[in-house]
């Protein structure tokens, strides 16, 4: 009885031989070449899809410049930028923290980008000094409690919630994700770790259960009595607020007088090895613009990095509040130690 | 046979166990750079905790799909109840589904702010404590209920080939059923058990998206903390390959105390079914459509539910594309893996080397590795190989050499991670072949690939379609590889999913999960179909 995958596994071996050609002759434009101003830019970005793609139809229903893309998580991708080196067919590298932008540019992974546009739309503390890369949007990581059990007179910032009076009241998500990882950065960076650690420690004795694996069951907690304050990035509760108004849950932001609220970013760099830079950076430009900087924050809800431009209303409902103003690279650079500092004070 | 013809062989699975073996060979670099003090750290804080969690995950998970597994299949293959026809293959679906969305049901439906702990509120009063299972109880809960199917497909077919007699004899002798069971029928199968258990820890082992969901913190876990939170990738490596020796270290133990049984077929067996008296049978259909509503009917609702209320934001006509990458790479890549594992089964079969098996053996070991550290362990020479032939070609003929642009890369990697499932089934069913038959074929003449065709194939034909199933139904389901290695607008609906999940749009990843299951509930009833005798 002859069977198929027999005659199948002699017909697959052209096919292989053929798929694996088929990556032979690229279509990137030579290193060595100018990219003309209709060739397409291409993109590697940490940042999901469906966030991502109104923002680059746009660009190109105004410029006519295609854009190709591809989606990974940050570290699997700038592994993969850095493994191709010249052979990259990246122009810009997309991401949705700091940490990670800090990161590649450690790794040698970006180029500088002298744009003055670019410097006078994005705050300095949101991008390189040098250049390196530049945020687009802002994602503050601020306190939320519940308004049937507290006061916000009793709350003043992330280290007041290490307080004693707090045991068995406070929800955290987990040390895994990078949101947390450049929280405890930036309190390393702000307050040494000394302190830093007591606060961790702190925070781990008040906890009231697990932590949890994402922001909106933190706050759906929060609402169900489980806890009465945690801390979660703001549009998560955007997002809850939209589908249910009347969550009994508000946010609190810490006084600039404590430091601050702690903001990251999602943003952007030109590639080492782009062969098209100039496709890269005019897109770079494009995108710290209004028009773009509505459609960036708008989507999901984050703060635009551009000052000039206002925030979704819903978010700006919740009345403004003061950055810290540390530059956010501090998050990658403290990074490693904040999660030392997490491990050993116990917070999983 | 002739020199050259012996050679080819030989050749071909070092080449197998080249690629497949490649990321491991790039963990083993790794221990050539420094990792700037990240070991102590992580051997003073972290390891210890991961390991004992993984062990207790393994022990849970090895355990609760033996038990599934086993009693499921031999129910199924050697009892008459009513229902049998359809649990047959309806036990196999919850393969079908992605592990963390039976996780993602689970959660939402027990913990604190769900319905059903929100009802014992009501009924218990607000601060009323309700007994949860904790981390490790819902990991080993879902892994077990999601990875179950392989145990319950590979001894289903231990159980259908070596038929009822067994049973006869020992009930014959005046054993009562039990003791029968597990004093000869049970035994005759344990290299088939051995083999589906082997599958579901390795998959249990390199599992992230679970664990993560429950905040179990894991071996695996430990791997990613170190590469992503420590900036790492160095530490990531040495110890997936930590991670690899340890499994090799428990199946090389596991051959040892398997010795030198031999596990040949029992002769003519007809298609004969113990009768069950009706409480008996009434009992064990009521155990198969309890299995069956938990791992798969109750997140099957839960994610049908979420995909209607989404359904008119979330669905556009890019569905269609993704769904038809998502088999063209699955079916691309299942018919691939399971010809290779084939052709490498009865080479080694052929020559029994010890460097043969070993070879076999080492390219199997992909399936331990976290799926991540895999598709970088795999791209980073892929690419450099890329750098190096553009740096001299490229130069030569003009032309850019992008290797990882095209579909060789993902199908490979795919090779170097699935190898071991369509491995494990090919190479039990291979063990069941007599030998006279073979030297009866040779004795007329028949060899090599004809030898393979007109003999093997037809024997192998259920093994052959249990391993395309479950390569397929795995590369279905299949993230960090694809992510890493796919083309240009190869997007596919696992990574559609990841896309939502990752910014905790969980209702809204509802609608690709439910395609996933869809599109691979046909081949799965197809397949299941299939295997029935010839």
């Amino acid at each position: 009885m002859r069977q198929a995958p027999n005659a199948g596994q002699r017909g697959l071996l052209p096919v292989i031989l053929m798929l694996f050609l088929g990556g032979c002759g690229g279509d990137r434009p030579e290193s060595g070449t100018q990219a003309t101003a209709d060739d397409p830019v291409v993109v590697y970005s940490a940042r999901a899809e469906q966030l991502i793609r109104p923002i680059f139809d746009a660009y190109t229903a105004e410029t006519g410049v295609p854009i190709r893309y591809t989606t990974d998580s940050e570290q699997p991708l700038i592994q993969k930028l850095l493994a191709e080196g010249e052979t990259t067919p990246a122009d810009l590298l997309l991401t949705v923290d700091a940490g990670n932008l800090w990161y590649a540019a450690q790794q040698g992974a970006l180029r500088p980008t002298d744009s003055e546009l670019l410097e006078s739309n994005i705050p300095a503390h949101l991008r390189d000094p040098d250049g390196l890369w530049f945020g687009l949007s802002v994602r503050a990581r601020t306190i939320v409690y519940d308004t049937r059990d507290v006061d916000p007179s009793e709350l003043t910032d992330y280290k007041g919630l290490a307080d004693e009076k707090w045991r068995g009241k406070l929800c955290l998500r987990t040390s895994e994700k990078v949101y947390n990882q450049s929280l405890v950065a930036m309190l390393i960076a702000d307050y040494g770790e000394e302190q830093t650690e007591k606060t961790v420690r702190g925070w781990v004795a008040n906890l009231a259960t697990d932590v949890f694996s994402n922001d909106t069951s933190l706050i759906e907690a929060i609402a169900a009595g489980q806890c009465d304050v945690g801390i979660v990035n703001t549009y998560y509760f955007a997002r809850l607020q939209k589908e249910k108004p009347d969550i009994p849950v508000a946010i609190f932001w810490p006084a600039a007088e404590t430091g601050g609220v702690h903001v990251n970013i999602s943003g952007a760099g030109v590639t080492r090895h782009a062969g098209n830079a100039e496709g890269a950076r005019a897109l770079l430009e494009w995108m710290s613009s209004e028009a773009a900087q509505k459609l960036f924050g708008g989507e999901n809800m984050e703060y635009p990095a551009n000052p000039a431009v206002e925030a979704h209303p819903l978010v700006a409902a919740w009345g403004p509040f003061e950055p810290s103003p540390m530059n956010v690279a501090q998050a990658g650079a403290y990074q490693a130690d904040a999660v030392r500092l997490m491990d050993r004070a116990g917070y999983r | 046979m002739s020199r050259a013809a012996a050679a080819g062989p030989g050749l071909v699975v070092w080449l197998v166990a080249l690629i497949a073996a490649l990321p491991l060979l790039v963990a083993v670099l790794s221990f050539f750079s420094p990792s700037a003090g990240v070991w102590p750290h992580l051997a003073r804080y972290v390891l210890p905790q991961a390991l004992a969690n993984t062990i207790w995950l393994v022990a849970g998970v090895a355990f609760c799909t033996s038990i599934l597994g086993v009693s499921l299949a031999w129910f199924v293959a050697s009892c008459e109840f009513p229902g049998r026809r359809f649990f047959n293959w309806a036990l196999l679906l919850p393969m079908a589904m992605p592990g963390y969305v039976l996780g993602f049901a689970f959660a939402a439906l027990f913990e604190f702010t769900g319905p059903v702990q929100g009802a014992w509120r009501e009924i218990a009063g607000a601060s009323a404590l309700f007994p949860g299972l904790g981390p490790r109880g819902a990991s080993v809960a879902t892994l077990s209920l999601v990875l179950y199917p392989y145990v319950y497909l590979i001894v289903r077919e231990a159980f259908a080939s070596q038929g009822i007699r067994g049973m006869e004899v020992a009930r014959g002798f005046g054993y009562p059923p039990l003791q029968a069971f597990f004093k000869v029928s049970l035994p005759m199968a344990r290299p088939w058990l051995v083999a589906g258990v082997s599958l579901a820890v390795m998959e249990c082992l390199a599992d992230f998206g679970t664990v993560k969901l429950f905040n179990y913190t894991t071996f695996t876990t430990a791997i990613y903390r170190a590469w992503y939170g420590l900036f790492s990738l160095q530490s990531a490596l040495q110890l997936s390959l930590v991670l690899v020796g340890l499994v090799l270290m428990a199946l090389l133990l596991e051959r040892r105390l398997r010795g030198q049984s031999r596990y040949a077929p029992p002769g003519n067996t007809r298609q004969r079914r113990i009768a069950l008296t009706r409480g008996r049978a009434a009992a064990v259909a009521l155990y198969c459509t309890a299995i069956l509503t938990i791992a798969f009917g109750l997140p099957m609702s839960l994610i049908v539910i979420w995909s209607l209320e989404n359904f008119a934001a979330e669905f556009d006509t890019g569905y269609w594309q993704l769904a038809a990458n998502t088999l063209m790479l699955s079916t691309g890549a299942a018919s691939m893996i399971t010809a290779v594992a084939l052709l490498l089964g009865v080479i080694v079969r052929r020559v029994p080397s010890t460097l043969n098996r070993s070879l076999s053996r080492v390219a199997t070991l992909g399936y331990a590795v976290p799926g991540t550290v895999l598709a970088v362990g795999f791209f980073v020479p892929v690419a450099w190989l890329s750098r190096m032939l553009n740096q001299y070609l490229g130069a030569a003929t003009g032309t850019a050499v992008a290797l990882q642009s095209g579909l060789a890369v993902i199908f490979l990697a795919y090779l170097a991670r699935y190898l071991a499932v369509a491995h494990s089934p090919v190479e039990s069913a291979l063990q069941r072949i007599r030998p006279d038959v073979e030297e009866a074929a040779r004795g007329l003449g028949v060899s090599g690939l004809r030898l393979l065709g007109r003999v093997h194939l037809p024997i192998l034909r259920p093994a052959i379609f249990t391993a395309l199933l479950l390569v397929f139904v795995d590369i279905m389901k299949e993230l960090p590889i694809t992510l890493m290695t796919r083309p240009f607008g190869w997007d596919t609906l696992a990574v559609k999913v990841f896309q939502l999940t990752t910014e905790g749009e969980w209702h809204r990843a509802a609608l690709p999960a439910l395609a996933i299951v869809l599109v691979g509930l046909l081949p799965v009833i197809l397949l299941s179909r299939q295997r029935r005798r010839c």
